[in-house]
């Protein structure tokens, strides 16, 4: 199977969607392609991922982005298992930007929307026990003996008289001869030694050392720094600078603008950034002059009563009678606003361009999509292009956009044969981030004289994360809220994605419960804000909304929130059982009873997995203390349990900031604020205790990294009200509101 | 030329006075274990020890620390308790927090042998991990304060 090209249907290009799995990446042809990444002459290579040298070291070549979700310890264990290969002896070294790990399906390499694990588990299984299955027709050629008699230990390949042994580096000449196997034979998960284990992250050492190479690390002789001063208003641009105005700041050694504003090269940072600061800049404010929160607020409420029919993401049964007949009706509205990403590193990227020549060091989730940018900010062609990865301080879904490319490799154009690294402040990254959108719900719901829920009428109103990113993708790389970029830059295929209704933004949507007539529409409202995938995608704000709302239903009739949701989740088991596991450890019946407690639950699928998380509040006055959470997950078979735990912890907390701390505000076009005192985030003394379970299960995998997200805001708004018989739908939730 | 003690070496670097020591060890001392992730003092991602206390290094400019005893992630050499702590109890995600989270633990524990929840807390309130390993860190503290008082009594 070659790589699909550049032109997707729409569908396929979902991975916030989870849909993106399964597909079969072995075909890429073996030998008579390109080479694999990062090459050693005499190796053996069963395929792109593996080398195995005379010598005996085994190198895999992680494909993805190591952002702290461990992939880089999961994959390494699943072509390990089938390889059979201890994974912790590997060699793993980043693959870069290379044709042959397009995800077959988006066409891209790109690591998002939980789908490591999931997309790479068949294929990481297969090239494993292609290349242990080449190994032992090796050896078994070389002793005259039925390959199938032969076993393997941890990279050696057994006699079948069980004495004879050959290590996998002494087989590498010969199995590089041998023809790949049609059928091959995958372990099974009794036999696994290392998948479902516990391992301790391959990661680990060198990052508790600091020395880790994180994109800022990356360091060369001669290397400048590059700072780029950049229009604070969305959709702005350039008049002029004043070189004259950073005359004499020692260590300066250039100044020039780019696309998106005006780079400044030093010999160091601190340089660069005083330079900066003192720059005589004059900018356009651009179409976005003068709006600010209210206004974006207000024009999405406005969308949608303007809006005669909304897109149907879903239509069950006929809820129009559900509604005529109803004896109660409940609604509700619920809001989130912008919110920032905020990885701990700062964006970054490094160039060297010589000869033609432009590599880049670039920490990001996308590494061909940032070589497709750095193709259309320089003309360099992309085959002349190199995209190395470094880790990643965090990704969150913001280093699945590149700009920070865009801009290293224009820089770099113009500093041809020295090594630039381009750096931006946490101001910048907080200003110029792409934020996860705001979103507007409307919520109604019938219930008839028995107090049953006959009808559920959701409609809400965000805006598309798709849209800035396909047209990246299509090599049209300026954002869509530039109108001039439009006419110059949007390729052939563009009409393909950026159609009026972006599928993904009804992600979460379509309840799980049974409830027999269900009617979701939503309305894209564009404010020309930068918004993007935020960890959970529209999981994060959707799940809000429809958790909040079905304990809303639950108060209404009279019922125990855990036990009114166990009603209607009849036909899904997996919600059920996740749920009933975090009732059962977070002992649910059991309500402490301390002044000010409240306790609350929500349940939510997305990427392949379900989570459910039992909360516990304190509230004092205005005030409240996220206490504890108890989280249940099921993510299909587990790679490694600690991991899945650390990831249900993290997102848990990565998902609280956004619950409890300010989101984005807009003023003029632009970000208001711009550092950790203004748009703080979770500390340690705020950070609650949380205790993770896993539901057994041997289903296919499914995602970890963001599955915890989406039920933290509803389980935490269920919770206060339980407190306080306030109910909270604007997050972040405050009492004083 | 400004000099001062870096992992217990003398060292010297010739850069502006008001260069914060972050950028004069990233960049003229190649000590990239040290992080930058705010600039301003609110994320400790840049933290070190000076004379053994931590301390912000990106607000701290290279002149006011001549002649003193600073301390980075890289002169703990792998070994220290902490570090092993880390390890055991799987702290890191994507660890770009964590230099900055172990200077600021080693520089609690060398004041209190024994802390406290509070005391741990409040030692660690000023370095974010946006990854989420808080609960990891404050589990990893405690096994590192064990062990120091196992091997020598509660110094460090
Ligand atoms: S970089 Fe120094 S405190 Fe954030
Ligand atoms: S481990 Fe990623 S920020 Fe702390």
């Amino acid at each position: 199977m070659k790589p699909s090209s550049l032109k997707l249907s729409r569908r396929k290009f979902l991975i916030g969607s989870g849909v993106v799995g399964g597909g079969l990446l072995l075909g890429f042809s073996l030998r008579d392609a390109v080479p694999v990444p990062h090459l050693r002459a005499g190796s053996f290579q069963p395929n792109a991922w593996l080398q195995i040298t005379p010598q005996g070291e085994v190198i895999f070549q992680l494909d993805k982005a190591e952002m702290g979700q461990g992939v880089m310890t999961s994959l390494s264990a699943i072509i390990g298992e089938e390889l059979d290969y201890d994974p912790s002896r590997m060699t793993i070294e980043f693959a870069g930007a290379h044709s042959a790990f397009k995800n077959p399906q988006m066409g891209v390499q790109i690591t998002g929307g939980s789908t490591s694990v999931m997309t790479g588990w068949d294929p990481l299984r297969e090239a494993g026990a292609t290349a242990r299955a080449m190994l032992m027709a090796a050896a078994a050629q070389q002793w005259q003996v039925d390959a199938s008699q032969c076993k393997t230990d941890d990279g050696v390949v057994i006699h079948p008289d069980g004495q004879q042994r050959s290590g996998y580096g002494e087989l590498a000449a010969q199995a590089s001869q041998q023809v790949q196997p049609d059928n091959i034979q995958l372990k099974k998960p009794d036999n696994y030694r290392w998948i479902g284990k516990s391992l301790q992250r391959f990661d680990s050492a060198d990052k508790v050392q600091g020395k880790t190479q994180f994109g800022v690390d990356v360091v060369m002789p001669g290397m400048k720094v590059a700072v780029v001063v950049r229009c604070p208003h969305f959709g702005g641009g350039l008049i002029s600078f004043d070189k004259n105005s950073i005359a004499g700041i020692s260590g300066v050694r250039n100044v020039f603008a780019i696309h998106s504003g005006v780079a400044i090269v030093a010999d160091g940072y601190w340089q660069a950034r005083k330079a900066a600061n003192q720059l005589q800049v004059e900018w356009n404010k651009g179409p976005l002059a003068g709006l600010d929160t209210a206004a974006i607020m207000q024009g999405q409420k406005n969308a949608l009563a303007s809006t005669e029919k909304p897109f149907s993401v879903q239509n069950e049964g006929d809820v129009a009678p559900a509604f005529a007949g109803a004896t109660s009706l409940v609604e509700a509205e619920y809001t989130v606003p912008f919110f920032h990403h905020s990885p701990m590193e700062p964006q970054n990227c490094t160039g060297l361009f010589v000869d033609g020549l432009l590599t880049l060091w670039a920490p990001t989730q996308t590494a061909d999509i940032a070589r497709a940018v750095a193709s259309h900010f320089t003309g360099v062609p992309q085959e002349n292009i190199v995209v190395e990865s470094t880790f990643l301080g965090g990704g969150f879904g913001r280093r699945g956009y590149v700009d920070f490319a865009g801009e290293a490799a224009a820089v770099a154009l113009q500093q041809p044969g020295v090594p630039v690294k381009l750096m931006w402040s946490r101001e910048d990254d907080m200003r110029h981030d792409y934020y996860r959108p705001t979103a507007y719900h409307k919520m109604r719901a019938a219930v008839d004289n028995g107090g049953s829920v006959t009808g559920w009428h959701h409609d809400f109103v965000s805006t598309s994360v798709l849209q800035g990113f396909g047209v990246d993708l299509m090599h049209a790389m300026l954002p869509s809220w530039v109108p001039t970029s439009i006419a110059r830059g949007i390729g052939k295929g563009v009409a393909d994605f950026v159609p009026p209704y972006d599928i993904s933004m009804g992600e979460g949507t379509k309840i799980p419960y049974a409830v027999p007539n269900r009617k979701v529409g939503m309305v894209h409202y564009d404010a020309g804000i930068p918004t993007g995938f935020w960890r959970s995608v529209s999981h994060s704000f959707n799940a809000f909304a429809v958790e909040g709302f079905f304990d809303e239903l639950a108060h209404a009739v009279k019922k125990d929130p855990v036990e009114f949701r166990r009603e209607y989740l009849k036909d899904s088991p997996r919600h059920l059982a996740a749920l009933n596991l975090a009732v059962e450890k977070s002992n649910w019946n059991v309500m402490p009873r301390i002044a000010g407690f409240g306790r609350g639950v929500a349940v939510h699928e997305s990427f392949g997995s379900v989570v459910a998380i039992v909360a516990d509040v304190r509230v004092s006055g205005n005030q409240y203390v996220v206490k504890r959470l108890v989280i249940a997950v099921d993510c299909g078979l587990v790679i490694n349990p600690d991991q899945v735990i650390a990831q249900m912890e993290g997102g848990a907390i990565y998902g609280l900031t956004a619950v409890i701390k300010n989101g984005v505000d807009i003023y003029d076009g632009a970000c208001a604020q711009s550092n950790f005192h203004d748009l703080p985030v979770l500390r340690i003394g705020e950070s609650p205790e949380i205790a993770a379970y896993i539901v057994p299960s041997t289903d296919k995998p499914g995602g970890i990294g963001e599955v915890a997200v989406p039920p933290v805001a509803p389980a935490v708004a269920n919770a206060l009200f339980a407190a306080t018989g306030k109910r909270l739908r604007n997050l972040p939730l405050k009492l004083d509101a | 030329m400004i000099e001062f003690f870096l992992n217990d070496q003398a060292v010297a670097v010739d850069v502006e006075p008001d260069t914060p020591l972050l950028w004069a060890l990233r960049e003229n001392l190649q000590k990239t274990g040290t992080k930058f992730g705010c600039g301003q003092g609110l994320c400790g991602a840049c933290t070190v020890l000076v004379n053994g206390n931590a301390t912000r290094s990106c607000v701290l400019p290279v002149s006011s620390i001549a002649g003193q005893r600073i301390t980075t992630i890289e002169g703990l050499q792998g070994e220290h308790a902490v570090q092993r702590a880390w390890l055991s109890e799987n702290v890191s995600q994507c660890g770009y927090c964590q230099p900055g989270q172990i200077m600021s633990a080693v520089g609690l524990l060398q004041q209190n042998g024994n802390p406290g929840d509070e005391d741990i807390l409040n030692a660690m309130a000023g370095n974010i991990c946006r990854c989420g390993t808080y609960p990891r860190i404050v589990k990893a503290i405690k096994v590192a304060a064990k062990t120091l008082q196992q091997t020598n009594g509660g110094g460090v």
